[in-house]
């Protein structure tokens, strides 16, 4: 199958090194302490943060001076094209669950937070591929509402080779092309990467050019949490700072 | 604000819309350029500074770690992120909500990192006496509090670890009953001289606690608890068993008036709608706002409309629009 035509675009009319369109949104859940929303193209993810609250499992606690990060994904039922029949516990949940639990882990500063615990639910809305990314940046951004101190905001981004093209942001039909598919996350101002994944396999010359694609894509996003669209974690900051006397 | 889901016309939107904007062009200082999110610099102008909270040093560079706004106090540098939770100070007057009964003490939830204790040791006995407290007081434990009940305590310490202990040593602390809780974002609430207060005309008492949690309930007569414990002793023990009951009979037999469970709808109404716009909560705040319903000739229910949140918004802005005009 062709992915990337003659013209040089792939089948949803991108360039191989074009993103989808970004759409993030704060405050989505009332009840939480801090929630996001936020969409790459057809992709379209919900987190919602708890805490830091009192640890519920003792039993999970294994350091007493740090704060304990637990995070559940799950699908919608409606998520995908074919109904899930069961959204959550299944295998590929319980390790995204932990790949976001990891990444977030290392960004936020869990030891000013001793003894206690911080959830991360995040659901997928809409499945376009590239979910894993988009939940990261939800979480991201969730944790940064609930005012929970982080030294940096973690972005990710995915990346694949096919028709031996680099590609950025792949959607689902890509995805499933059977090609590489690279997700990276990384903290965009200290330049490190917290995250790394790949399956299927790849030399390791186009590799790095696959993953520095990724890389560039992360901090796009980054800069549009954080330049582009100032306003969705500052607005909320400029009003209620408004003294009464 | 971002609590506020209403459905506003046109021409509400416009007016809350311009009255906001007059409310932000009156702020004292403009912080748009002190506002930081996560991993943004913070400009230093003087050496020797102090790193405060939501900061981090990175190879020199100050760095925030929490969105929020800068505040500088002499050399310390700090950001004050609104959306998070209670931060504690000793001698703040707080509720919360029984969690646990412990050995000895009780775990109360109070929008804090972790839940609070509260010592059996640190609290009066209901009974009023000075008195070591016995083992029969710790199997008693839950004849003064079980769990799900409200706690109105103060904050003794907060230790190292995060940990947050509480002490009720006074006849106004105690249990809630008989009234609504609401809980609003913690940077509200201004810590003051007095959080408790009695409305008289209403016959309400409203503690505004530090932690967010505002109480409006039924005013009781403290002292008057104590006479009548000592008094009916042994009526008191019969009636224990149904001293938890949710009744609106109190536990005494003693029924809330019409009248006062209205005051107490409205006064809650009116909390809700100011937290829904995000102005500080105050006791004067609270009442201005009940008294302009109240002219307003509106009824419980329609402060909760969108025009009242107009109303509210329009008459705050043209409020400190007219102190800033005094000075």
């Amino acid at each position: 199958m062709e992915f990337v035509s003659p013209e040089g675009l792939r089948l949803d009319g991108r360039r191989p090194t074009e993103m989808r369109q970004l759409r993030a949104e704060i405050g989505v859940v009332s009840k939480a302490d801090g929630s996001a929303m936020f969409e790459m193209g057809n992709t379209k993810v919900i987190a919602a943060v708890y805490g830091p609250r009192e640890v519920q499992n003792k039993g999970q606690q294994i350091n007493n001076d740090r704060a304990l990060v637990r995070c559940e994904y799950s699908m919608a039922n409606f998520s995908t094209g074919d109904r899930v029949r069961k959204p959550k516990g299944d295998r590929r949940s319980i390790e995204i669950s932990l790949v976001i639990r990891q990444t977030m882990e290392a960004c936020i500063m869990t030891h000013l937070m001793p003894r206690s615990q911080i959830d991360i639910f995040v659901q997928v809305l809409q499945a376009d591929g590239g979910t894993r990314s988009a939940c990261i940046n939800a979480a991201t951004l969730a944790v940064a509402d609930a005012g929970i101190p982080m030294c940096d905001l973690v972005t990710s981004c995915s990346a694949g080779y096919l028709n031996s093209t680099p590609l950025l942001d792949l959607n689902y039909i890509e995805d499933s092309a059977g090609g590489a598919d690279v997700t990276v996350g990384i903290l965009p101002t200290l330049d490190k990467v917290t995250l790394l994944q790949m399956d299927a396999k790849l030399p390791t010359n186009i590799f790095e050019d696959v993953m520095q694609l990724a890389t560039e894509g992360c901090k796009a996003i980054a800069n549009y949490i954080r330049e582009v669209n100032p306003v969705i974690l500052i607005a909320v900051y400029i009003w209620p700072s408004l003294k009464i006397f | 604000m971002r609590n506020l889901q209403l459905s506003l016309n046109q021409t509400q939107k416009i007016r809350l819309q311009s009255a906001l904007e007059k409310l932000e062009s009156l702020s004292s200082k403009s912080n748009a350029n002190s506002v930081v999110t996560v991993a943004d610099s913070i400009l230093i102008y003087e050496e020797g500074i102090l790193k405060g909270h939501g900061t981090l040093d990175r190879k020199g560079e100050l760095v925030a770690t929490v969105c929020g706004v800068v505040e500088r106090i002499n050399k310390l540098i700090y950001v004050r992120s609104l959306r998070s939770r209670y931060k504690p100070e000793t001698g703040d007057i707080v509720i919360g909500r029984v969690m646990e009964v412990a050995q000895k003490r009780w775990k109360l939830e109070l929008n804090f990192t972790q839940d609070a204790t509260l010592m059996l040791s640190s609290m009066n006995l209901p009974d009023g006496i000075q008195r070591r407290q016995t083992a029969v007081d710790e199997l008693n434990m839950r004849s003064i509090f079980t769990e799900n009940d409200l706690v109105c305590a103060e904050v003794r310490s907060s230790h190292n670890d995060g940990s947050l202990q509480l002490q009720a040593r006074n006849q106004k602390y105690g249990k809630l009953e008989k009234g609504q809780l609401l809980t609003v974002n913690p940077y509200l609430v201004k810590r003051r001289k007095l959080h408790f207060h009695h409305l008289e005309q209403y016959g309400i008492n409203l503690i505004i606690g530090c932690n967010g949690f505002i109480w409006v309930g039924e005013h009781v007569e403290v002292t008057d608890k104590m006479a009548v414990d000592q008094a009916n002793d042994s009526e008191q023990q019969i009636g224990k068993c149904d001293q938890n009951s949710m009744d609106i009979d109190g536990p005494d037999g003693t029924f809330t008036p019409l009248k006062t469970r209205q005051n107490i709808c409205r006064i809650a109404n009116a909390v809700r709608v100011l937290s829904a716009l995000g102005f500080s909560i105050t006791m004067e705040v609270i009442m201005e706002t009940v008294n302009f319903s109240k002219t307003m000739n509106l009824d419980i229910h329609e402060m909760l409309g969108s025009e009242f949140y107009v109303l509210v918004a329009e008459s705050e802005a043209e409020r400190r629009s007219a102190t800033k005009r005094k000075r």
